[in-house]
């Protein structure tokens, strides 16, 4: 089981980003718990300046933008 | 591999030179098959009211699309070069002028979007940026932008679109610089103090490839965005071109109304996400009498002042500083305003 964590301050790309890190982990089978952080003083503390940012076990892996399904997965991995 | 690579740098090359023939030659198109539409339908024939607004639009609306692609295109791939990670480190710690000048000029490039307005202020500040030169930053990113500029170069050609990136560089220096002037540290609110010192970002290194995707990304994300608006635009703004008697605003948008300055301002706020659609309606009020300073007011204010981004500013400005910031940047829009209307009547 993977934590991800989706940070951004619940703008319509954060939302989009949730949904494709969900597809990615459906597709390829890992079970995820994602979390939508959406206030700024815990988003901060993950030291990002753009969201939304996605986080994978306590780890950032990008931020200020949105990637698809496919290009997900490898981050689940 | 290497075959493949070759032979999508040559298509890419094709694709270029197609392109520009076909801008090259856009006007000649846009006009055949504007005159042939009017051989066949009568209301549309030369002189005739629809056949101007028809005539506008057709020449204006592949014209503008093309070169939004294009340059979207080419500012994606710039603004790779400048993460803003980079940029806070290039402003932090820097002295006053220098610092707002900086800030306004790498506000045009760094990658920017008004949803991350919050974090980017914080990163900023706990970065040592001065409170001031992140002002300027904030006011250039939206308003100095690729959209607008494109819109305004397509239709108004690039004296006007330099006079705009001109003065809003301007506005977001001068108001930064007044703003830094004042001691306002205080009245930022105070957790956001609380997080200084404790961000850190590493920076990603980026190959070519992933930078001419950005580009992609770049076009797929904002003409994606704003085409519907454009074309709008230019309809609305075909509608005026034929339909609106000449002088018909020259009374209330005329450089002789002095109200006429601060109304483009106040009326500009509310009209955030229709900043695509504003040019083309812009270009048809001119014409017809409105003055080019209260029109460039009335599109600074639409662009940089916008209420969404207020809302997400309060979360780290006390009401009195986002007072003032708001403020100060539309007197800043009214000067501009007002200095043309003086100086081009």
């Amino acid at each position: 089981m993977k934590q991800i964590q989706v940070l951004g301050g619940g703008c319509s790309k954060c939302i989009i980003l949730a949904e494709e890190i969900q597809k990615a982990a459906d597709e390829i089978g890992v079970e995820i718990r994602v979390e939508k952080v959406t206030d700024y003083k815990q988003i901060m503390a993950f030291g990002i300046m753009t969201t939304p940012a996605l986080v994978v076990d306590g780890k950032v892996m990008f931020s200020g933008k949105v990637l698809k399904a496919e290009a997900l997965k490898k981050y689940l991995k | 591999m290497n075959g493949k690579i070759c032979i999508k740098w040559l298509a890419g090359l094709f694709g270029v030179i197609g392109w520009v023939i076909l801008y090259w030659h856009l006007e000649e198109i846009s006009r055949t098959c504007v005159s042939l539409l009017s051989n066949y339908v009568p209301i549309l024939q030369e002189g005739k009211r629809a056949f101007d607004s028809l005539a506008f639009f057709v020449y204006d609306t592949p014209k503008v699309l093309m070169l939004l692609v294009t340059v979207v295109f080419a500012v994606g791939i710039i603004r790779t070069f400048f993460s803003p990670e980079r940029t806070r480190k290039m402003l932090a710690g820097r002295g006053a002028f220098t610092g707002n000048a900086l800030a306004a000029l790498l506000g045009t490039v760094t990658p920017f979007c008004s949803c991350s307005a919050v974090p980017l202020f914080i990163g900023f500040l706990s970065a040592g940026v001065p409170l001031g030169a992140t002002f300027s930053f904030l006011v250039s990113a939206p308003m100095v932008n690729e959209v607008a500029l494109v819109l305004l170069f397509g239709m108004f050609g690039w004296k006007i679109a330099a006079l705009y990136m001109g003065t809003g560089l301007a506005v977001a220096m001068l108001a930064g610089y007044v703003l830094s002037r004042v001691k306002l540290d205080h009245l930022v609110e105070d957790w956001v103090w609380e997080i200084r010192g404790s961000v850190r970002v590493e920076e990603a290194k980026m190959t070519w490839s992933e930078r001419i995707e950005a580009g992609r990304d770049a076009v797929k994300d904002v003409v994606g965005k704003v085409w519907m608006w454009v074309i709008l635009g230019i309809a609305v703004g075909a509608g005026i071109h034929g339909y609106v008697p000449q002088d018909f605003f020259v009374k209330i948008l005329g450089a002789d109304a002095w109200w006429s300055v601060p109304l483009a301002v106040v009326l500009g706020v509310p009209m955030y996400s229709n900043a695509a659609g504003i040019v083309p309606i812009i270009s048809a009020l001119l014409e017809k009498g409105a003055a080019l300073g209260t029109s460039l007011a009335f599109m600074m204010a639409v662009i940089a002042l916008s209420l969404p981004e207020a809302i997400l500013l309060r979360k780290v400005l006390k009401p009195k500083l986002l007072g003032i910031f708001f403020g100060t940047v539309a007197c800043g829009i009214m000067l501009v305003g007002y200095l043309f209307n003086a100086i081009l009547t």
